[in-house]
Order: structure tokens, then C-alpha cells, then sequence
């Protein structure tokens, strides 16, 4: 604790960058949804608040402008059916891969690694190709984005349920095993429910690299009808956009902070039982090295 | 292994195991695997000369390297040379304001924050929940002609006159950059700072050295395998980034870097095999950090698990 009294000085001047860059990172954002409640149609100052752009404009509101909200269901699809698959095949893997020794394994955890330091851009003419020369029976559209957000997604899952199997043990499943339960019933019973955290925390990270996903879903999409919103936000910026961009990404954000909440809200209720932390931190932090 | 795990046989219990992993290894096999090398077969194919689409050539013994040899005279010393320097410099002066912002703040939250902990690291959480080009939008928002940015600069008479920010300032792109990768840069380096084992620095302060030669010879090369971790988490993305300078220069070519070549090949002027020659060239240049991700990740698993 001397240690601490001791280095006040240079504790406060730490504690000033720290809420400076909190202030920096996120003060933007919140204009930006400020921006939003325009009445007017200016991008850059703050007019008097309205929904004009949620609702009230006629034409070229989100609710009105089929382009906006189209694009906001495609984000949201692509999100849960991305969540769907890819969470039960990473974590399937996870088990798999942990359990499973032999030189096969060693070389599919290396493989499973890769998409994870795979620049975006690779990924988005890699996947545009394949597609366009190899598996051309692939309906265009979005049922190549949902695979492309698969590929890309899976590898999060199983590092962060892979993490959580290290520290969990082999032993209560061992036990389980001892006390007769077989392999599946062991797994379901015993294994899943003290997974549960970790797979909420993957589905929180699936579905939030899916929604912000851009690179792939932008090499992939056939047109308006199969751009997301992302998408829209990139090319709204070179033509005259108005506020309803901005209106556009606060609904947006809006779901993830929604989804986001709930899942930490059952993650909690999940894991009353001891003082674990297993929060998204952890698994980003587990995730990023 | 106890007892009633080993008795189903040690083959049948790999098979078992095995079953597990196969989906999800058929299906990176089938749809990354597969498309990188699609993406060998495109830039080392031929065009077909009257379509003048890709005929990609899937059997390596067919391979022609003549449009690579193109990409790679312009790389060195042609065209696409400048932009990869301009990508480069992009690039490390944005992981040099990352690392200059993002340590100190990973260090505060880590080891200096007390009470405060808990709120920071979900205030620097925050961000991964808010969309990459929302995050760029609200810049663009700021930065405009008559934007908040120009309005306080004015206030402030640090100049006369509004800034054209957004009129492809390689300055502005480096900003976006560093304020859009900052986020993926601190958590790593977070949770690095946080593992250090406190005896050892207040093993050093009791043995005399000053708070800043604890932090110079205990804390800082104990923090070195986080910062580098956390460096090459922001490098790979931020190499293959063309949205974040197009965004915020309105498409500026003076900000080009060389994810626009690549998508403009791809995308804009249907020339896949020089696309894909690009990408196979960035994927060497990148070969190196990719590789040394892989390797500490996999020691470390190793390690965990043992």
C-alpha cells in the first residue's frame, strides 16, 4: 500500500490519459446518435431534436427508405444465422480439439488458428473466388455471406471455449464417467452446463463480429437487396447522406448493446454458483492473446 | 486418465473425439483452405482471351507465373511499390500512436486503477459492441467543413479558418486508423499488465530502485510479450484496411493503400489475376507476424494445458 501512496504523482497523470482516451473513444459515438435526432439535415451540427429520421420523414426515413431497413433485417439475419451455426460447430470442435491427441489434431488446431490473423481483405477475395469459379451452385447473395461469416466467426468459438475447458479440468467429467454416465451423457450433463458461460460469451462475439462485419459481406453482396448495414454506412459517406445514416447505426447499436445485455444478464444467472469471472473481457482478452 | 475413460480402448476413444472436431475442420478445409488456394489458382491461371475473365488453373503443375512476375515489378520499384510504402508508413505511424495512447491507459486500468477497475475495462469494452464504420461515421460527422472539430478549433484560435479534414490528409487517415484499432490493441496488452505478479515489482521497490526503474526493468519487458501480441492483433487488420482512409478522405487517391488496388482489381475493374497476385503478395509480407501469432498461441496452449 506504501508502494501506491508513493507513486501518486504519476498515478494521476495515468488516470488523466486513461479518462481522456475513455472520453475520446467513446464521446464521437455518442454525437453521432445526437446527430441522429436531427430535424434538420445537416451531418455536422446539432439541430433540434425529432425522430424525422427514425420515422417522421416521409421518403428517405429508416422506416420509409426500403434500402435502410432492408439492410438492417439483412444485418440481423445474417447475425443469428451466423450465431446458430457457427456456435454449436466451434464449440463441437473446441471439445474435439481438446480432448483429441494425435499429430491430425495438432495440425487442425493450427488450421483452426488461422482465420483468426487472417486480414479481412484476404478473406473477402478469397471467399469472392471460390465462390465465382468453385462452388458456383452456391445461391449468390446472402447464403454465400452466411457462409463467409461462418468460416470467419467459428475460430473465436472455439478459442474462447477451448479456454474454458483448460481451466474447467478433465475431472468432473471424470467423475461423472466414474459414477456410470456415458461419454455423450457426460458431456451433456456435466461438460455443457459448465461450458454454458463460455458459449455465451462466443455467441456474443459471433454476433457482434457479424453485424460488424464489412470486408465480406461487401465482396459477397449481389446489390441493394443483400447489403447490410455496414455496407450502407460505407456508401452512404460519398453520396449527400442525411442523418438517417447516422439514425441507421444507432438502431443498429441499439440490438448489439441489447443483445449484448441479455446475454451477460443470463451468462450471470448461469454462473451464480462461484465468484467466476468469465465476462466478455475475459473471453476477448483469452481471444487476443 | 482414470480408469473408466480408458477402458473403452484407446482407438475407439480417438474416433470418438475425432467426431467432434470433423465438422467443424471439413468445414474450414472446405471454405477457407479451398478458397485460398482459389485464390493460387486465379493468380497463377491464365485469362481467357476473348471473356477476358480468370481461367484459374487448379493443378499446380499448370501454375504460370507471368502475371505474378508483372505484380511484383510494379511492387518493387513500379506503381504499386509507392502504395505499399504508403501503406507501411500508414501503418506504423498509426501502431506507433497506439502503442504511445494504449499503453499507459492498459497499464492505468490494470495495475493502478483500484475501485475504478471494473467500470474502465467496461468503458474499453464499449467499443467492440459499437460497429467499426459507425465508429468512422461519427468522425466523419465531426470532421465536416462546419463539423464540431473545426467549430472548437476556431473557439480555441488555434486557426482562422475551418480545416478541410476530410480532403485526403494522410494525417486524418492515420488518426481513423489509430482511434479505430485502439480498442483491439489495449485488451491484449490489458491482460498481459494484469497478469504480472505484483511481488515482483514491490520486490523491486524494496530493494531501492525508484518507481521508474521498477517500471523501465520489471514491468516493461515483463509487458513485452503482451505489447507484441497486442501490436501484431492491430498490424494484420489494419494492412488489409481500405475502408477506414477511403471513409474518411471521400476516396482520396493520395491515401490509397493497398487494400484499394485490391478491391479495385477485384471489384471495380475485373482484373482478378492481378487482384489475386496482390493478395498472395500481402500474405508474404504479413507471413512472418502470422507465423508468430500461431507459434505463441500454440506454446502457450501447450502450457495451459500441461
Amino acid at each position: 500500500m506504501s508502494v501506491l501512496r508513493r507513486k501518486h504523482g504519476s498515478a494521476r497523470w495515468l488516470a488523466l490519459i486513461t479518462w481522456l482516451y475513455v472520453i475520446w473513444s467513446l464521446a464521437p459515438v455518442l454525437v453521432a446518435v445526437r446527430i441522429s435526432f436531427n430535424s434538420g439535415k445537416s451531418r455536422s451540427s446539432l439541430q433540434s431534436p425529432s425522430f424525422r429520421w427514425y420515422w417522421g420523414d416521409p421518403t428517405s426515413s429508416v422506416w420509409h427508405d426500403e434500402s435502410l431497413h432492408t439492410a438492417l433485417f439483412n444485418t440481423l439475419q445474417l447475425a443469428a444465422l451466423c450465431m446458430l451455426i457457427a456456435t454449436p460447430l466451434g464449440v463441437a470442435m473446441a471439445i474435439g480439439l481438446h480432448r483429441w491427441r494425435s499429430k491430425v489434431s495438432t495440425g487442425a488446431n493450427g488450421l483452426m488458428l488461422v482465420p483468426i490473423v487472417t486480414p479481412e481483405i484476404v478473406f473477402g477475395v478469397a471467399l469472392f473466388l471460390v465462390f465465382t469459379e468453385l462452388y458456383s451452385g452456391v445461391p449468390s447473395g446472402m447464403p454465400r455471406q452466411l457462409i463467409g461469416h461462418i468460416t470467419f466467426t467459428m475460430s473465436f468459438v472455439v478459442v474462447i471455449v477451448r479456454g474454458r475447458l483448460v481451466a474447467i479440468g478433465d475431472q468432473y467429467e471424470e467423475a461423472a464417467r466414474d459414477l456410470g454416465a456415458t461419454r455423450l451423457q457426460a458431456i451433456r450433463l456435466v461438460l455443457l452446463p459448465l461450458l454454458a458461460p463460455a458459449i455465451f460469451a462466443s455467441v456474443m462475439v459471433v454476433f457482434a463480429t457479424s453485424v460488424d462485419d464489412f470486408v465480406i459481406s461487401s465482396f459477397l453482396t449481389t446489390g441493394a437487396s443483400t447489403d447490410t448495414v455496414p455496407i450502407k454506412i460505407y456508401s452512404g459517406a460519398r453520396g449527400s447522406s442525411t442523418p438517417a445514416l447516422n439514425a441507421l447505426a444507432t438502431v443498429m447499436l441499439c440490438f448489439t448493446l441489447l443483445a449484448v445485455a441479455l446475454a451477460a444478464w443470463a451468462m450471470r444467472r448461469m454462473s451464480r454458483r462461484g465468484g467466476e469471472d468469465v465476462g466478455t473481457a475475459g473471453g476477448l482478452a483469452g481471444l487476443s492473446g | 486418465m482414470t480408469a473408466a475413460i480408458t477402458t473403452a480402448g484407446p482407438r475407439r476413444r480417438t474416433r470418438f473425439w475425432a467426431a467432434f472436431a470433423v465438422p467443424g475442420v471439413g468445414w474450414l478445409i472446405a471454405f477457407f483452405v479451398v478458397s485460398v488456394y482459389a485464390v493460387m489458382a486465379v493468380a497463377f491461371g491464365t485469362i481467357d482471351p476473348v471473356l477476358r475473365t480468370a481461367v484459374p488453373a487448379w493443378n499446380p503443375l499448370q501454375w504460370d507465373f507471368g502475371a505474378m512476375s508483372d505484380v511484383l515489378d510494379r511492387v518493387f520499384g513500379g506503381d504499386l511499390g509507392v502504395v505499399f510504402v504508403r501503406t507501411f508508413r500508414f501503418v506504423a505511424l498509426s501502431l506507433a500512436g497506439c502503442i504511445l495512447i494504449g499503453y499507459p491507459v492498459a497499464y492505468y486500468v490494470a495495475r493502478k486503477a483500484g475501485k475504478r477497475r471494473g467500470l474502465l475495462l467496461v468503458l474499453l469494452v464499449l467499443p467492440f459492441w459499437i460497429s467499426y464504420l459507425m465508429r468512422m461515421l461519427a468522425w466523419t460527422n465531426l470532421l465536416q467543413l462546419d463539423g464540431i472539430v473545426n467549430d472548437v478549433l476556431q473557439f480555441l484560435h488555434l486557426q482562422d479558418e475551418p480545416h478541410n479534414w476530410l480532403d485526403g490528409n494522410w494525417y486524418t487517415v492515420v488518426f481513423g486508423l489509430t482511434y479505430g484499432y485502439l480498442p483491439f490493441f489495449i485488451l491484449p496488452l490489458y491482460s498481459t499488465l494484469e497478469r504480472i505478479d505484483g511481488r515482483l515489482i514491490e520486490a523491486g521497490r524494496d530493494l531501492g530502485a525508484s518507481s521508474m526503474q521498477t517500471f523501465f526493468r520489471i514491468t516493461l519487458p515483463l509487458s513485452v510479450p503482451g505489447l507484441m501480441a497486442a501490436s501484431v492483433i492491430t498490424i494484420l487488420p489494419m494492412f488489409g484496411d481500405y475502408y477506414t482512409n477511403t471513409y474518411l478522405t471521400s476516396g482520396s487517391p493520395k491515401t490509397e493503400m493497398v487494400g484499394n488496388q485490391i478491391e479495385s482489381y477485384l471489384l471495380g475493374t475485373s482484373q482478378p489475376q492481378t487482384g489475386a497476385s496482390l493478395v498472395l503478395v500481402l500474405m508474404a509480407f504479413l507471413f512472418v507476424l502470422m507465423a508468430y501469432y500461431l507459434y505463441t498461441t500454440l506454446r502457450q496452449q501447450r502450457m495451459a494445458e500441461r
